[in-house]
Order: structure tokens, then C-alpha cells, then sequence
């Protein structure tokens, strides 16, 4: 088998009973293919679970040289140990260098039982990862070409680059919508490896039974979204929240969420946006009552055009703002839906 | 029925009400000012555990942390909500870990109190959001996990039936005992301190605290057992020392930055006309519409 590559764990959904790729692993595809140019390996990922016939479609085009497939109906849904029992026997027949995960209910169940069983180490929803070397201080010892896994931490006020250097395989989550996936080449052929499940896992791994599902698709499409209007902790109450539908309904935007507002109760879980929410690029962003913390501004900065809703001209939301309208939001939010209804005809 | 619930919990500085003072005048977070609070998912952890011990009242629950001699402060707390025994590992050679080398001391201090049938932790902590601990603890120990635990559907002395709160919906699962869970947020929340177990345990403390205590203190901890919070260090969970604190941890931090965003020019409108300018402009730009 051949060593030394990088591997992306292909989180697998059924979309009306067919097999289908998530989003954030093509994502990491896009990534992991960057790195691999850069460090001249090759691109290998791995995919789980039942009826996996057209996975290899899904991801060649993303520039994946080895697919490696473990085809099973007990694979499906996703249960812990079947899974990291199988990682971490393919890990032993190709000592990857790199393996990347989504930062997803999956990933983050996944990555630290392997990283744990591997004593490899795993870095949790880096925001940007590159390639290069590394001096050991105290050692003198220096290791080029390592995996540099940044993330923001302690809230998101600072940015630590961190590194893997004695331990492979160097591994990281990334959370949905960080990385941009891209199609490489839709005529890409990789090589397909079917990997024989029942000598990688045993009774044992199948100990906890998953009784019922009741799986919800989201209604919610942050990602998609052309505009986005945010609230934040500012926007005060829930019911005030109800505002930013209104207005949202009014220009086709979707609603988004910091972390401040979630945590009050304003708002449901995936809406929210920012380090460890979703990152959202529209064309233009609308935040209300955001003061703009770093935790949230990593996730939205890159939008377009910022237009800053906030009764405090000093919140530092202003900093990364187009406009700045200064006033509370509940009775800014009213005038604006108004002006556009008087203008858009 | 009775069990042994280990319940493992963290001390952090709470980043979630980071207001202006909070920050040094170069940008980066003074931590002096940040309270020091117990996890909050570990609250709803350690709930979880209490409402067992609701339904079989000859249960046990045994807090376990690791920190500084400052963390028997959630300890403590942990007493006054409900829990029976209190835990602190501690030691020098323990710092600087990443989340392998907590993991691993956390599992052989879980390994030296040797009897437990559940082991709950909250999914993640607020200082890092990593949610590594708990499915590393099980993986050391050899056990299943169970994360983001909403709600124990059934209990009995070979298993446990769980909801799990995903991203998109809900899964209900039955793992075997003994397992680890990992309990969300959304979980019921913590009860408060009870007056009775205030009074009762107020003056618990861990060897490390107690030396600094007057003497009329301390010979209130000879006599009252119950006031003594074990303190163990990496002797006594019998660590390897390649697997603990900063030697033992495979991640290495290559370097720090603060953040600042360069200002961009903002426009400031605070008239009525003026936003009503910007709303047409944007019309026209298509940018909306």
C-alpha cells in the first residue's frame, strides 16, 4: 500500500436512499489537494458506510488519486466504533501524513477516539491550513514541511498556529463552509481500493445499537445565502428576533445568528455563524445588535458589503462595516423594510 | 439498583460574557478579569448524574477535575449541588497538556477509582470548544461513548438507552455499561445548591488549601471526614511521564497572534434620509431586489 499520503474521512448522508458526500469533506477535498501539490503526494479519501457505488463520481472530479471504500450495510448510519475501527486499520496499512475531517456532530465524535487510539494528536476547527517547517526550541531539531493547523482560540481573540511534529498522522478538523470547494477536473480517474470491512472490525465494535433516527434536513441555508441578515445578543429578545424574519422575508435573505444570541435562547443552533458556527460569504451581510466579536466576524467578514445595525457607534463591528447605521435595531429594521418596499417598485 | 457515576468536570474563565474590560488596551484578553466558573455542559453533566441518583438514591457520584489547587473551587460546587465524593488531580507535571495528555491522566485517575458503571462529562468547554476529552477518556478506557447526550430515555444495571441532540435531529441509542457520555447543552440544567449541603460542605478542602488554613480550620477537616477533597497527583494515578503534560502532548503550539482587523472607512448614516439613500442605492446596484 502506499505511504505518506493525505487522507480526507468522506462524511457519507442518504439523500432518498442514495449515498452522498457532505459538503464540508468536498471542501477538504479542495484543501487536501492544495496540499498534496505542495508536498507532492498524493490526494487518497476514505468513505464509509452502504450502497457506496456512486461515491467515486461524487469525489474524482475533486482530484482524489486513491478512494478507498468500505462498503457495508452495518456502516450506515454512523455509529462510533465500527467507524474508528476501520480508520484506524486503514491508518495502519497506509501511515497517512495528514487526515482531515469536517468539525461536524461526526467529525468531532470521530477524530479525537482515533487521535486517541493513534496518540496522534488533532487540532479542532482550524480555519486555515498550510504547509511549512518548523524549529523545535528546545530541541534545536527542526522538521520541514509539517502541517500548520491555525485556529483562533480563547474566544477568538487570538490565532494559534499549531503543529504536529513527532506524531502522525497530523490530524484536523475544519468546520462547514471555511474552505471553498472547487472542481479540479470532472474526467479526473483515481484508483478505487474496496477495503474488507469484516477483517477491520469485530462484534465488539457494534456493542451500541442505534434505536431510531428522526433526522430533520435543515430548512436552514446560510452557506447559499446571496444575503444574510445576522443578529446578535443585542437584538435583546426572541421575539424581537422575529424582526429580522420579517425583514429577510422581504429582500429573500436568510437569517443568521452570533453565538451570543444562540446562547440566550434567540435563536436556534444552525443559524449560527462565525468560528464555530458556519462562515458565510453574500454579498451583503446585514448585523443587527452584533457588537463583532472575533468569534463572529471570522465567519462573515469575508461578505461583500457589511452594513452594521448598532446603537453603540464604538462596537467593533464598525471596524469591518461598509455602513454603519446608528439606532436600535428594532426601529431601524422597520424604516429599512419600508424604504425598500417604497422603492423596489 | 445503585451505580458509580464518575462525573468529570473543568474549571474555565467564562468567554462568553467577555465585556469591554475584559480586554487589554494591545488587543489581547486580560484573564485576570474573566471570573473563573465551572464548565457550563459540565453542569448539565453533572445534572444528568444527579437525576440518576433521583431514581436510585444509593448512587454515587464521584466529581473528578484536573487543574490547578484554584479548581477545588468547582469541586466545592459540585458538593453543594449533590455530588458524594470530590476529586482533584493536580500536579506541576501535568500542565501544558493538550487534550491527549488530559485525557490520558483523566483516564487513570478514572482507572484508580475503579469502580464505575457511567462516566459523563460535558460535550465540550468554553475555553476551547474542542469536545476532545470525553470520547478520548473512552477510547484510553476501552469503552464505548455516547456524545451529545440530551436525555437518559431508560437505565438499567446492563445498559443504557440515550438521546443524542445532532446538528440535524435526534438519534436514540442503547450502549452497554459501563460507557461514557457526553452530555449537550441543551440537557436539563444544573439545580441550584442545596442550603442543607452549603452549610454541610462549605468548608471542604483539598491538602493543597488546607495548609494554607488557620488551625481552628484545619482541625475542623481532622475531624469531619467528609470535608476532605482527595488530592491526587501523576504518583498516584501512576502516569507515565511520556504521556502527560507538555512532553506528552503530540501538539505543539508554533505561535500565537492577537487579531486585529484593520478599520475599513464606514460610512456612519444616523438620519432617516440617509438610510433611506442607501436602501435606493442598493436597489439600483442590485445588491438587493
Amino acid at each position: 500500500m502506499e505511504e505518506n499520503n493525505i487522507i480526507i474521512y468522506c462524511e457519507i448522508d442518504e439523500v432518498e436512499g442514495r449515498a452522498v458526500v457532505a459538503d464540508v469533506s468536498l471542501e477538504l477535498l479542495t484543501k487536501g489537494r492544495q496540499l498534496a501539490n505542495r508536498l507532492g503526494v498524493k490526494l487518497t479519501a476514505v468513505a464509509i458506510g452502504r450502497n457506496l457505488e456512486g461515491i467515486s463520481q461524487q469525489v474524482m472530479p475533486y482530484g482524489v488519486d486513491i478512494l478507498y471504500l468500505a462498503d457495508d450495510s452495518r456502516l450506515f448510519p454512523y455509529s462510533t466504533l465500527p467507524h474508528a475501527a476501520i480508520l484506524c486499520g486503514l491508518f495502519k496499512q497506509i501511515k497517512p501524513q495528514i487526515c482531515l475531517m469536517g468539525a461536524t456532530c461526526i467529525g468531532r465524535d470521530l477524530g479525537p477516539r482515533v487521535s486517541s487510539a493513534y496518540r496522534s494528536g488533532l487540532t479542532a476547527d482550524c480555519t486555515e491550513l498550510e504547509i511549512g517547517d518548523h524549529t523545535d526550541v528546545k530541541s534545536g531539531r527542526t522538521y520541514t514541511d509539517l502541517l500548520y493547523q491555525i485556529r483562533p482560540a480563547f474566544g477568538g481573540n487570538i490565532v494559534a498556529t499549531i503543529v504536529n511534529p513527532d506524531h502522525r498522522p497530523q490530524m484536523a478538523t475544519v468546520r462547514e463552509g471555511v474552505m471553498r470547494k472547487e472542481i479540479l477536473d470532472n474526467g479526473y480517474k483515481g484508483e478505487i481500493v474496496k477495503l474488507d470491512v469484516d477483517a477491520l472490525v469485530n462484534d465488539n465494535d457494534f456493542v451500541v445499537e442505534i434505536l431510531s433516527r428522526e433526522i430533520q434536513r435543515s430548512s436552514v441555508n446560510l452557506k447559499g445565502a446571496q444575503i444574510v441578515v445576522a443578529g446578535g445578543y443585542g437584538m435583546g429578545s426572541r421575539e424581537n428576533f422575529n424582526l429580522l424574519f420579517d425583514l429577510a422575508k422581504t429582500l429573500g435573505a436568510e437569517v443568521g445568528a452570533s453565538r451570543a444570541a444562540i446562547d440566550a435562547g434567540f435563536a436556534d443552533a444552525d443559524r449560527q455563524i462565525g468560528q464555530t458556527g458556519v462562515t458565510v460569504r453574500p454579498k451583503l451581510y446585514i448585523a443587527c445588535g452584533i457588537s463583532g466579536q472575533i468569534q463572529h466576524v471570522s465567519g462573515m467578514k469575508e461578505s461583500a458589503m457589511i452594513i452594521s445595525i448598532n446603537n453603540d457607534p464604538n462596537a467593533p463591528i464598525n471596524n469591518i462595516a461598509d455602513y454603519s447605521i446608528i439606532g436600535n435595531a428594532e426601529d431601524i429594521i422597520p424604516k429599512f423594510i419600508n424604504y425598500y418596499k417604497k422603492h423596489s417598485k | 439498583m445503585n451505580f458509580n457515576i464518575v462525573v468529570l468536570i473543568k474549571q474555565v474563565p467564562d468567554t462568553r460574557n467577555v465585556g469591554k474590560d475584559a480586554m487589554k488596551e494591545d488587543g489581547t484578553v486580560n484573564r485576570a478579569v474573566l471570573p473563573a466558573i465551572i464548565n457550563p455542559e459540565d453542569l448539565n453533566a453533572l445534572e444528568l448524574a444527579l437525576s440518576i441518583k433521583d431514581n436510585h438514591p444509593t448512587t454515587k457520584i464521584t466529581v473528578l477535575t484536573m487543574g490547578l489547587p484554584k479548581a477545588t473551587e468547582v469541586l466545592r460546587e459540585a458538593l453543594f449541588r449533590g455530588a458524594d465524593e470530590a476529586i482533584l488531580l493536580t500536579d506541576r507535571r501535568l500542565g501544558g497538556a493538550d487534550t491527549l495528555a488530559t485525557s490520558y491522566p483523566l483516564a487513570q485517575a478514572i482507572r484508580k477509582i475503579g469502580s464505575f458503571d457511567l462516566i459523563v462529562a460535558g460535550r465540550q468547554a468554553i475555553d476551547g470548544d474542542t469536545a476532545q476529552v470525553g470520547p478520548q477518556v473512552a477510547e484510553k478506557l476501552g469503552l464505548p461513548q455516547v456524545t451529545y447526550a440530551e436525555e437518559i430515555l431508560n437505565l438499567d444495571e446492563k445498559s443504557i438507552k440515550v438521546a443524542r441532540r445532532l446538528s440535524n435531529g435526534i438519534e436514540t441509542v442503547k450502549a452497554p455499561l459501563p460507557c461514557v457520555l457526553t452530555v449537550n447543552g441543551s440537557a436539563n440544567d444544573c439545580r441550584p445548591r442545596n442550603a442543607y449541603r452549603l452549610q454541610k460542605y462549605k468548608f471542604a478542602a483539598c491538602p493543597s488549601e488546607s495548609e494554607l488554613l488557620p488551625e481552628g480550620a484545619r482541625r475542623l477537616l481532622e475531624s469531619r471526614e467528609w470535608l476532605n477533597i482527595k488530592e491526587w497527583n501523576a504518583d498516584t494515578i501512576e502516569a507515565d511521564p511520556e504521556q502527560i503534560g507538555l512532553v506528552g502532548s503530540p501538539t505543539k503550539v508554533k505561535a500565537v497572534e492577537s487579531i486585529s482587523f484593520t478599520a475599513k472607512e464606514c460610512l456612519v448614516l444616523d438620519e432617516d434620509c440617509q438610510i433611506e439613500t442607501l436602501v435606493e442605492n442598493l436597489i439600483k446596484n442590485h445588491t438587493i431586489g
